[in-house]
């Protein structure tokens, strides 16, 4: 179904034009829905009639909207956006335009530009001169700001939905444990060699089961391949993984045995000890203190990572950012050119992540519980796909498929 | 009389282009005809109605200035600027603000992108009511924009005959009950809409509105008009106790136009202009 909304004012009852562009709309087939309609009270008073037209194509409604724009009835998005200033730091005005995560337009001074930075839950701050507009978050809008109110004037333009023999495509409308996983990871080999080849970047997001599960060696692979180009996780990743750089174990248990060393528990603290006495992990592997895993790989290979801290971590490593807006802000600046992000095993940075991640931006998320793929799958894009897997053998195949050999 | 009117003297007057049907390049206007016919006028309004008649100098190179009631709306104090939708015209545009902002008016322009050809779309049945043309030239739009700049009522009248592109051209309200009108020119919506009304509708048929017989200028109970209408028009307005006024404006048809594309009409705020419509 295709809709549309046009506004028309004026004596459009005495003048007959609501009836004549009413129906002109029933003539053709087309449904609508008055939304408001305010009659004048006195004579000279003008009325307002706001209308939601729906059609089954895009070719009729094309039509009469280019009709009924003669008789006055404009689409709420061809006039320019209404936009006012911020008056307090940390406050919108009221009625300020809520952002979707999708490719979104402003109509501004005439003609319409594209909003940079497309986010979830933001404002859109624009230029007095019309020159910029951007997404902002609630706490980064200053006193002074314009930022857009209402909808008019703001477009967003529909995703392309991918092709069916994308996997994206058909994968996304519903997220399943009886998903052919094999056809699936190949497909999502094929995606990071594309993005790879096009100088694009792909953003990983991990939690601590990728070291649990003994999926390490696989994932430094990907990271000296090029396939990881950004990593977003918390303490927990970066404590474990250097707890078993350090000792063999995660969480105190032998991931070559599969049984728990003596004191094992205490392992993960000492990790942690050690790296802030080095000075941080990026001190730690240039000392030679870390030489194994994966932020090892990540400072050995150039790879940027922001680790954002929670309330349960423990110590947390030097690197791990507490302050969460920082942590946001940062993330922001390094989700500039990703093309693929790869959402594994985390809930809690998962969704973080996804939040700030344009639509466009196709997301994969790997995770052993389907409530957790289906909470991040589906976030209103079509390039989202879910799958229901233990971390290891996903990063496994996925390697084999990129033909990483093993390990 | 209190009201004024306001007009161009044909000083360069012609054919140049052609952005209506009534236009040729092959049929040139004869202009020291033009200048007798546009001098026989101004002395009757002047001399005869005792009308004070505003006057701007035409500019070399926009021959259609004599057209006056293409300038925009005046009323009261306040004059809205029109937006010409063929750049044949545009050029019309500053010459009509200078003017008006010298006498002291306040100038308000439209959005760009409304089209508005002023009186010559939009006509006043009394003091509250107006109605106005679109389609053609002007946009519905700008008539929602000068009806709220205004504070009065205006009524939308569809125009459908590219013959008949103004709403002077095809429609003239006598006052507030009567109106002289070609429905050939409107679309079925509009008919009914005059229909709603006007209690007294005079339909002159296509031979006479073709005569320019609609494009009147009516001060109380005198017509003034193009020679022709004797079918239909003449006898309804003289049973209706109008003097009828006809004047020879053959120069001016050729370019579209007749007595009341000729003049606009001044008001003073808030004195009320009786009679003329």
């Amino acid at each position: 179904m295709y809709s549309d909304t046009v506004e028309i004012s004026g004596h459009i009852i005495d003048s007959l034009l609501l009836p004549k562009i009413l129906d002109d709309i029933v003539r053709n087939g087309i449904d609508f829905h008055i939304e408001e309609l305010r009659v004048g009270k006195k004579r000279e008073d003008p009325s307002y009639a706001r209308i939601r037209l729906t059609a089954k194509d895009a070719a009729t409604l094309e039509n009469v909207l280019k009709r009924i724009r003669h008789h006055g009835a404009v689409p709420v998005d061809e006039q320019d956006c209404a936009s006012e200033r911020v008056e307090k730091d940390g406050v919108f005005p009221d009625n300020f335009y809520s952002t979707t995560n999708q490719q979104t337009f402003i109509r501004c001074g005439g003609r319409w530009i594209e909003v940079q930075q497309p986010e979830m839950d933001c404002g859109i701050r624009v230029s007095a001169d019309c020159s910029l507009a951007e997404c902002v978050p609630i706490s980064e809008a200053r006193a002074g700001d314009l930022i857009v109110v209402g909808h008019r004037g703001v477009r967003v333009a529909p995703l392309e939905r991918p092709a069916k023999e994308d996997v994206f495509g058909f994968m996304s409308s519903s997220v399943s444990t009886e998903k052919p996983k094999g056809a699936v990871v190949k497909d999502v080999a094929r995606c990071f060699q594309d993005v790879r080849y096009r100088g694009q970047k792909i953003l990983v997001v991990a939690g601590p089961a990728i070291v649990h599960t003994g999926a390490v060696p696989h994932f430094v692979r990907l990271i000296e391949s090029g396939y990881v180009n950004v990593l977003f996780a918390g303490n927990a990743l970066a404590v474990h993984d250097i707890e078993y750089a350090l000792y063999g174990t995660s969480l105190g248990v032998y991931l070559d045995k599969g049984i728990p060393a003596e004191h094992g528990h205490e392992n993960h603290m000492r990790a942690i000890n050690t790296i802030r006495k080095s000075g941080g992990i990026k001190s730690a592997v240039e000392k030679g203190v870390l030489t194994r895993g994966i932020m090892h790989a990540c400072v050995t290979h150039g790879v940027p990572f922001l680790l954002a801290g929670s309330i349960r971590d423990d110590g947390p490593l030097p690197e791990v950012i507490t302050d969460v807006i920082r942590a946001q802000q940062q993330m922001r600046a390094m989700i500039r050119g990703v093309r693929v992000a790869l959402m594994v095993a985390t809930t809690l940075h998962s969704i973080a992540v996804g939040n700030l991640l344009p639509a466009t931006v196709k997301t994969i998320c790997v995770d052993i519980n389907p409530a957790v793929v289906t909470k991040l799958a589906d976030r209103g894009s079509f390039q989202a796909l879910g799958i229901v897997t233990d971390v290891e053998p996903f990063f496994r195949e996925l390697c084999e498929e990129l033909r990483l050999g093993s390990g | 009389m209190t009201q004024s009117l306001f007009m161009c003297a044909p000083d360069y007057f012609g054919i140049e282009y052609e952005i209506n049907p009534w236009m040729s390049l092959k049929r040139q206007a004869d202009r020291r005809l033009a200048r007798a016919e546009w001098e026989t006028l101004h002395r009757f309004l002047t001399a005869e109605l005792k009308l004070d008649v505003q006057l701007i100098r035409q500019v070399s190179g926009l021959p259609d200035m004599v057209f006056t009631a293409n300038a925009g709306l005046a009323r009261g104090k306040t004059f809205i600027a029109s937006n010409f939708r063929n750049k044949e015209r545009s050029g019309e545009a500053s010459h009509y603000e200078a003017w008006f902002q010298e006498k002291g008016y306040t100038v308000y322009h439209l959005p760009p992108s409304y089209y508005f050809e002023g009186e010559g779309d939009v006509l006043f049945s009394d003091d509250e009511n107006a109605f106005a043309g679109y389609l053609i030239r002007s946009d519905v739009t700008a008539h929602a924009a000068v009806a709220e700049r205004l504070g009065v009522r205006i009524v939308s009248l569809e125009l459908v005959n590219p013959r008949f592109y103004h709403l002077d051209t095809c429609f003239c309200p006598l006052n507030a009950d009567s109106v002289v009108y070609y429905p050939g020119a409107f679309d079925a919506y509009a008919l009914e809409v005059i229909k709603a009304n006007f209690s007294d509708r005079i339909e002159v048929t296509e031979r006479e509105a073709e005569q320019f017989v609609c494009n009147a200028i009516v001060i109380e109970n005198h017509y003034i008009q193009a020679q022709g209408g004797q079918e239909t028009l003449r006898p309804a307005l003289e049973k209706r106790g109008y003097h009828i006024h006809e004047f020879d404006m053959s120069e001016f048809i050729k370019a579209g136009g007749a007595t009341k594309c000729l003049v606009l009409k001044l008001t003073e705020a808030p004195q009320r202009a009786k009679g003329y419509k």
